[in-house]
């Protein structure tokens, strides 16, 4: 019996001790000075902006690299702007890139106080339900990254959806003389980004004739699965000459894939990559260009506009405009949406030049 | 007999343990932790799941395991997603994606029981089988915009209770009650544990283990396509991967719970503090800003420690007795 109660102890202590633990660890909260006084938010001096809010910045997932640099403070993203502005900014997210893992920690995020929510929708509507709640308390919701189209305020484009998928049928239709068939290889069938790159795609190609898709196919963010759908396009279509990948995972696992004597040079990549994955596939060959927007900037401009939304300036009406930080002057276009800026392009001759 | 019940007595009044001594840290460091819209927060978040927990024990005890649950869940969400987008009446979706449920448990229960396969290995197919099919009938479309009737099941509370208890939270109270009286106070039940302790000796015994078990894996897909409308409607989305690897939750929750993986032991008052557990730690770390990439690492040390201290406690015996 003795033994029985010890047993218990021992399993109950862990649980204690984890969530005692908790307390004391603010891992990725981060507060500017005397911040963390709660939600009595008061109007600044400066601009007119709130300070003290309690913002959260909610990615897709915890833990890749991608959101990491949009949204802490090191890396100059979202925390960065609400850093500077006065605000509290915290990351928080679930451990899938899925809505049911993403919903707890909007959750959570409400029940805590939040004054306004940063989110990357891990579905464009699956979020809804728990978005417009939100926003029924008050909550400023700004979508960026991946949209939630009808349960946000504002959302942060990082380049227009249609430019995405013409640039890089344009760069694959440079490097291929405009000639053969190519394939796509995505994120998650149901991410909204890119299935609109993908339909920005699909007209593009219609100004090569030469030019076909052969297949698009689904490697859901995953570095395996990635892979595999890879391998798989290969063995399918013994003719492909190039592939598309709009997702800096699969760029990179396709990348690994076509790095090998038998496929380099003969099957092309492009598409949106980081420039610290495809650093080793741009210098030996594999990769030539690949796109991508600056994630911070995209991070720090939408910590921006929440502040400026939470702060009543603004309200995500077309043609109204504001200023965020370093980055300048933007205005809200169609749809409620504000758009970063035009995608960037990566080669062997700049991409020493990054490092995120 | 009743030295197996006192020993799952034992293991439950841990677990109650753990669950209150949960609350009361959690509730010190969060103030909103027993917050009644916090509440009503995990009872969304985990009711699908607590849901699943149900058949899931019973079949566990029976000796056997259902790893397709959460592809039945997510089969039942394509359905009523590709027959609402054919402009389906909802009644007849429900029935035809609780028929598809019972099918894809019947398959499953035929399989493990007529050709003698072994359930892991059957169910594992069906998991890749059942989410292939959804995939089939879905594509990458998404589908959304139910009625509004229906989707504010997961935004609205159950009527008199403050708006604090959720669709889902009732409807697991409910079915615990019937799954907990089934298996503690009918033949039926007891069949379980004897089927879970030596499906030969039950056999033997007169009990008719083939049905049971195949009436089982029915149940199990009828409860996880209920799950699955549940999922659908909180979320107002079908989409093909829909919860996708909840397989592993509700057999974690399970086994947790004190369940023998090997059959023939468990309680349902345990799976139902066992869910209370596993969500409110969940819930707990997210609330107090714990580095979340560290959850997985507590959930999987709960885990560990819920299999490894039973039989702790036996080889501590067993060493002072020699």
């Amino acid at each position: 019996m003795a033994i029985r109660r010890a047993t218990w102890l021992a399993l109950a202590f862990p649980v204690a001790a984890t969530v005692a633990l908790a307390a004391c660890s603010s891992s990725s909260s981060s507060s500017p000075s005397n911040a963390a006084t709660g939600s009595s938010s008061s109007a600044a001096a400066s601009g007119g902006l709130k300070t003290g809010l309690k913002v959260y910045v909610i990615p897709k997932q915890n833990g890749q690299a991608y959101f990491t640099t949009a949204d802490s403070a090191d890396s100059g993203g979202a925390i960065a702007a609400l850093n500077a502005l006065g605000e509290t900014g915290t990351e928080t997210s679930g451990n899938a890139a899925t809505p049911a893992a993403q919903i707890p920690a909007i959750q959570a995020a409400i029940s805590k106080g939040a004054n306004a929510l940063i989110v990357s929708a891990t579905d464009p509507t699956a979020l809804c339900p728990t978005l417009k709640s939100a926003m029924s308390r008050g909550i400023t919701v700004v979508t960026y990254d991946s949209d939630a189209p009808t349960c946000r305020s504002l959302f942060i484009n990082q380049a227009e959806s249609d430019k995405i998928g013409t640039s890089e049928v344009d760069i694959l239709a440079k490097e291929l003389n405009g000639t053969g068939q190519i394939a796509i290889v995505s994120a998650a069938a149901s991410a909204t980004n890119q299935n609109a790159w993908i339909v920005g795609m699909k007209q593009e190609l219609k100004k090569y004739p030469k030019m076909s898709l052969a297949s698009v196919v689904y490697g859901n963010d995953d570095a395996t699965v990635s892979t595999q759908v890879t391998q798989g396009l290969l063995q399918q279509y013994p003719n492909l000459k190039g592939i598309i990948s709009p997702t800096t995972v699969g760029i990179a696992a396709a990348a690994a894939v076509l790095d090998t004597p038998k496929y380099r040079g003969k099957v092309l990549l492009t598409g949106l990559g980081t420039p610290n994955s495809m650093k080793k596939f741009v210098s030996d060959g594999t990769v030539k260009e690949f796109e991508l927007w600056n994630p911070a900037d995209l991070g720090y401009l939408a910590g921006y506009a929440a502040v400026e939304l939470a702060s009543g300036k603004i309200n995500g009406t077309q043609g109204q405009t504001f200023t965020a930080g370093k980055l300048g002057s933007f205005t809200v276009g169609a749809d409620n949406t504000v758009v970063l800026g035009p995608p960037f392009v990566f080669n062997s001759s700049n991409i020493s030049k990054f490092d995120f | 007999m009743s030295n197996l019940l006192r020993g799952s007595g034992r293991w439950e009044s841990g677990l109650a343990a753990v669950l209150v001594i949960l609350v009361i840290v959690a509730s010190s460091v969060s103030p909103q932790f027993l917050t009644g819209n916090n509440l009503f927060n995990v009872g969304l978040s985990y009711g699908e799941i607590a849901i699943m927990t149900l058949p899931m024990t019973l079949i566990i005890i029976s000796g056997e395991i259902d790893l397709s649950v959460a592809s039945i869940l997510g089969l039942a969400s394509a359905l009523l997603g590709v027959l609402w987008s054919k402009g389906w009446p909802m009644p007849a979706i429900f029935v035809v994606v609780a028929i598809t449920g019972l099918a894809a448990g019947a398959v499953n229960g035929l399989l493990v029981t007529r050709l003698r396969l072994p359930s892991l290995a059957v169910t594992i197919g069906t998991l890749a089988l059942y989410r292939g099919i959804a995939t089939i009938l879905l594509g990458p479309k998404t589908v959304a915009n139910f009625p509004t009737a229906y989707t504010n099941l997961g935004v609205n509370g159950v009527p008199f209770t403050g708006n604090d208890l959720t669709y889902s939270a009732l409807i697991f109270a409910v079915l615990a009650i019937i799954f907990g009286v089934t298996l503690h106070a009918t033949p039926f039940g007891r069949s379980l544990y004897a089927m879970g302790a030596s499906a030969e000796a039950a056999q033997f015994a007169g009990i008719r283990v083939k049905r049971n078990k195949t009436i089982l894996f029915m149940t199990s897909g009828l409860v996880c396509s209920l799950a699955g409308v549940l999922w659908t409607f909180r979320l107002d989305t079908a989409v093909q991967n829909n919860g996708l690897g909840l397989e592993l939750d509700v057999v974690a929750i399970v086994l947790l719970a004190g369940v023998s993986i090997f059959g023939g032991k468990g309680s349902i008052i345990g799976v139902v503090l066992a869910v209370l557990v596993f969500a409110g730690i969940q819930n707990a770390l997210l609330l107090t800003n714990f580095n979340q990439e560290a959850t997985g690492i507590v959930t999987g040390a709960l885990l560990l420690a819920s299999v490894f201290l039973p039989n702790a406690g036996r080889w501590v015996r067993r060493l002072s007795r020699t």
